[in-house]
Formats: structure tokens, sequence, C-alpha cells
């Protein structure tokens, strides 16, 4: 691994409990997350995984528990004020603008940054331009990093499956986050594309040093690359640790393999 | 020959402006799933303001130039426009956000009506007139081709330019700007606009102040060919088949839409009129769109919707 240095939690989960009707998604779940590191969130399906991210990034309101993020408490969250404070998403099932290029998707997640108002932008000289070529030149960096070059001007429906989870990674990323949520981003991929997504998260939290929670079902990703391991089971957090010390940890197992009753 | 370029071009004429109208129902259905029953309202609100303004406006002020009076008058009314599009974002849709679309649906006829009622209330409700300045002399082109050449209304060419232009600059917008491509973003899927931090509600603000500002510019074009009166809301609703035809969730299928009924309903009148009665060209639009639907659902230009079962 890397000089990274593992810091202060920055994300605090306590007691979480999620319900749609009568049915519990969650049940009193609490974990942290600390900055600069991965942090896996594994289980069966079902196990409440995605409501979990979906927690984390305001998509759903728990109905009881905190969310303690950089020392501030949010009960009532919505997925654009989550994004107003540095955290950043990918999707399960992709939910890229797929009408639009790979450099207008990318170039979407720099809202957020933009600064001039609508007059100045429908003027086009002036601030509204350097503003667009400042932006430009961020986003031509994540396509350089992302080696998504060749497809810069490719309408994303167009691109394979592989390439639309990069082209959502960069959309995440020109966001500058300082929290960066990957629901399945190795979900559908080949061995190879696997690999490359991989070194892609790698990466990503190396050199700019963002904080990772990751949710994946290919157990050897998981524990090639993350620091620490929340596993769920039916919306109950029955593992939490490293990825050795859950490997070893019995309820997982029987989670994963099955028990005799 | 001549005659028949001579209708082809009416026709595509008529269009431009059922496009424009058209323009005004996709960009809000696209940007908010809302269908805009009520832009055909706003079109002769707009009308009415646009018309009333520029004869009030000298009185008040004591001037005499049209053209000034003009300006000013489009200015004040896109002002207006502006205020009035925004006031139904805030007041009857943003409440009903996430209801189903039959809703909304019902909350735009309501606005439909009341913009009727309310616009004659304050603009009044006789036959008014925008006069653009516009010579009515048709022009000859082409004469040394054809036999007789092509006659053309001088302010039939100037609503399409005027048109051409409008469409020009909304293109423009939305491919060049920050803001153009936020809402293309939430057009395409709400959910991921959001999370990337593009607020949902300035961009329905932005979408209603534009689609405001094209029902201003097609009312005034029309108001001036035809004279602002009610039909002009009635004649508006000509964009329903367009849109059906184009596809409810294409820009461009709303501007060829437009073009092809535009010139599809003149062609009939013209040859198929004598053969079938008259009166062709008030019912070929939605007897085109029926075929449509019959045939390609999703329109022209329109998503096809696939659905995983």
């Amino acid at each position: 691994m890397s000089n990274r240095k593992i810091g202060e939690v920055i994300l605090d989960l306590r007691n979480i409990s999620l319900a749609f009707g009568g049915v519990k998604a969650l049940t009193d779940i609490s974990f942290d997350v600390r900055e600069h590191e991965i942090r896996a969130i594994i289980g069966p399906n079902g196990a409440g995984k995605s409501s979990m991210l979906n927690v984390i990034s305001g998509v759903y309101t728990p109905q009881q528990g905190e969310i303690i993020y950089r020392g501030e408490h949010h009960t009532h969250t919505d997925p654009h004020a989550m994004a107003a404070h540095g955290v950043a998403r990918t999707f399960q099932s992709l939910a890229l603008f797929k009408g639009m290029s790979v450099l207008d998707n990318i170039m979407t997640g720099r809202t957020l940054k933009m600064r001039t108002n609508i007059l100045q932008q429908a003027f086009w000289k002036g601030p509204a331009e350097r503003e667009e070529i400042m932006h430009r030149e961020f986003c031509e960096r994540i396509i350089d990093f992302l080696q998504i070059q060749p497809y810069r001007k490719t309408p994303v429906g167009r691109l394979p499956y592989g390439l639309q989870k990069r082209v959502d990674l960069g959309r995440a990323l020109a966001m500058e986050p300082s929290l960066l949520l990957l629901d399945e981003p190795m979900a559908g991929m080949n061995v190879e594309e696997k690999q490359d997504m991989s070194r892609f998260v790698l990466d990503v939290n190396d050199e700019f040093g963002t904080t990772i929670v990751l949710i994946e079902h290919d157990m050897g990703v998981v524990m090639d690359i993350s620091d620490r391991v929340v596993v769920l089971d039916y919306g109950k957090k029955i593992g939490d640790g490293t990825p050795d010390n859950v490997r070893s940890n019995q309820d997982v197992i029987n989670a994963y393999l099955g028990v005799a009753h | 020959m001549g005659f028949f370029l001579e209708v082809v071009l009416g026709g595509l004429m008529a269009g431009v402006l059922y496009s424009l109208v058209a323009l005004g129902f996709v960009l809000i259905f696209k940007a908010s799933g809302v269908f805009n029953f009520a832009q055909g309202a706003m079109v002769l609100f707009a009308a009415l303001a646009m018309a009333r303004l520029a004869e009030w406006l000298p009185e008040l002020l004591g001037f005499e130039s049209l053209l000034l009076a003009n300006l000013l008058a489009f200015v004040l009314a896109a002002l207006i426009m502006v205020v009035v599009a925004q006031g139904i974002e805030r007041l009857v849709l943003r409440p009903l956000v996430n209801q189903e679309g039959v809703t909304l649906l019902m909350a735009t006829l309501g606005v439909t009506y009341f913009l009727d009622g309310f616009g004659q209330t304050i603009w009044g409700s006789d036959v008014y007139k925008i006069d653009l300045g516009l010579s009515k002399d048709p022009l000859l082109v082409l004469g040394d081709l054809f036999e007789g050449g092509i006659l053309l209304n001088r302010d039939d060419i100037a609503a399409a330019l005027i048109a051409v232009a409008l469409v020009v600059v909304l293109a423009i917008f939305f491919q060049k700007t920050a803001t153009g491509r936020a809402l293309r973003a939430v057009a395409d899927d709400h959910q991921a606009a959001q999370s990337i931090g593009i607020p949902l509600n300035r961009i329905w603000v932005i979408v209603w102040a534009v689609a405001g500002f094209t029902a201003l510019v097609a009312g005034m074009v029309w108001g001036s060919k035809l004279g602002v009166q009610f039909s002009l809301a009635i004649l508006a609703l000509k964009a329903l088949p367009v849109v059906i035809v184009g596809g409810f969730t294409s820009v461009p299928g709303a501007i060829i839409g437009g073009l092809l009924i535009g010139l599809g309903e003149k062609l009939a009148e013209v040859y198929l009129g004598p053969i079938i009665g008259g009166g062709l060209e008030n019912w070929f639009a939605y007897g085109l769109a029926l075929a449509v639907l019959l045939v390609r659902p999703q329109g022209l230009f329109g998503e096809r919707i696939i659905d995983r079962v």
C-alpha cells in the first residue's frame, strides 16, 4: 500500500434504522468511515447495502439514527444538499445522461463549482467563457486519468458498459468529492475490466486522498482493495473490521455459505 | 410548378409557428415531466400583452415611433411572461411535485382557463392587432424561372426568420452554456442530476421562463399575421399533434414535426381538398397524429420505451 495516512472519522453513522412501510431495510446499524480510507459494504442480495448508501447520499431519510458528517449532524437530508457537502456517488444501474457526450457528462459534475449566472452565460464572452475553460481543463485531466480520451465526444449511450461505468466514476470525480460512494462499480464486468476499475479506485484514493465507501459483490476485489469492511445481512450488521478479520468471522461465513438448522 | 412551390413554402412557414409552440411543450415536458396544456393559453396571453402594450405605451409615454413601441412592448411582455410562467411553476406545479401525470395535466388544464379568462380581463377581449411595420405587399421571387414566379408574403418571411433565429439561439444556449448543459442533464435523468448537485427547482424555473418566452415569440408572430384573438389559443393547440408526430421528448422532433404538419395540411388542403371536400386543413394534423400513434407511438424522434419485464 502507499504512504497515505488514514485520518480521523469523517462519517459516523449511529443506530440507523430504515423501513419501507412494514419492511425493515436497515435495523440499528452503526459504523464509521475514516478519512482517506476505502471502506467496503458487503452482504448477500437484499442485505440492505444499497439502502445504506442511499441513506448516506441523502436519497432516503432514515426513521431513526444519526448521520454525523464532518462534525455536522444531518437528519433531513436530500441528495442535492449532500452533493453540496462534497458527497459524490455512482450508481449500480447506470444513471448517466445517455444522450450527452462523455465530456458533457463529466462537465455536469462541475455544476456546483460554477459561479457565473445565467445572464453571463447567455452573453458567453468574458467570465462565463473563462470559467468554462477552467472547468474544461479539470475535466480533461479526469478524462486522461480514466483513459477515455478517444470517446470524449461520443454519446455515452453508445459506449460499452465497462466504459460507461468509467464515465460514471469520472462524473463523480469532477465534483472533487471528499467522500465518494461507489455502488457496485464492478458489477457485470469481466475480469479485465474489473482489474482496470480496481486500479482506478485505488489510484483515486491514493492520488487525490479521496475517502471511498463502496459496495461490491466480488469478494476477491473487496478483500484486495479495502481497508475495512462492514458486513450486512437482512438489514443487520453482522461483521465489521479488516478484511482478514471479517473473513474469519463465523457469522459472515454462515451468511454467505448458509448454515444448517 | 410555381404554384406547388408556393404551397410548400406557405405550409413550411405555418409549420415554423407550430414548431415554436411545440418547442415550449417539449422543453417543459422533458425537464419536469409536466404536460403543459396551458402552453396555448400562454401564447394568447403573451400576444394580448404585446398587442395592448404596443398600443398603450406610446400614449402613456408620448412618443410616435412604431419601432420603439414594439421594442418596448416586446421587452415588457417578455418580463411579464417570465413572471407568469414562474408563477405557474411556483404556485401550481411545485406543490404538486411527485404527483401522478394526470393530476399535473389537470392542473395545467385549470391554468389554461384561468389564463384565458384573466388575460381578457386585464388586456381586453376584442380583436387586436400587432403591427410589426412590415409591408403587406407580396414579394415576387424566381419570376424568370417559372411563369408567374412565386409570390411570398413579406410578413411570412419575417415570421419564419424570427422563428428560425429563436430556434438557433435556443440550440446554442442548450449546447454551449453550463446552464444549458444542466438543463439537458435534468431532462435526461432527474435522479442522477440531483446527485451531482443540480438543483431541480432552479432548472424548472429557467425552463418555464424559456417556455414563456417562446410563447411570446409565437404569439407575436401569429398575432401579427392573424390578429390577436381568442382563437389563437385554439390554433396553438395544433402543437399537440405536432409533439405526437415529432415525439414528446425530442427538441428536433418538435421542430420537424411542426414543419411536417404545416406542410402536410397545406398540401392536403390544396390537392386533396377538392376530392375529399374542404375543411381538411382543420383536422389533417389530428388525423396524421392518430396514424403516427398507431404505427410509432413514441413519435418520429421520441425515445422508444423499453420496459424490462
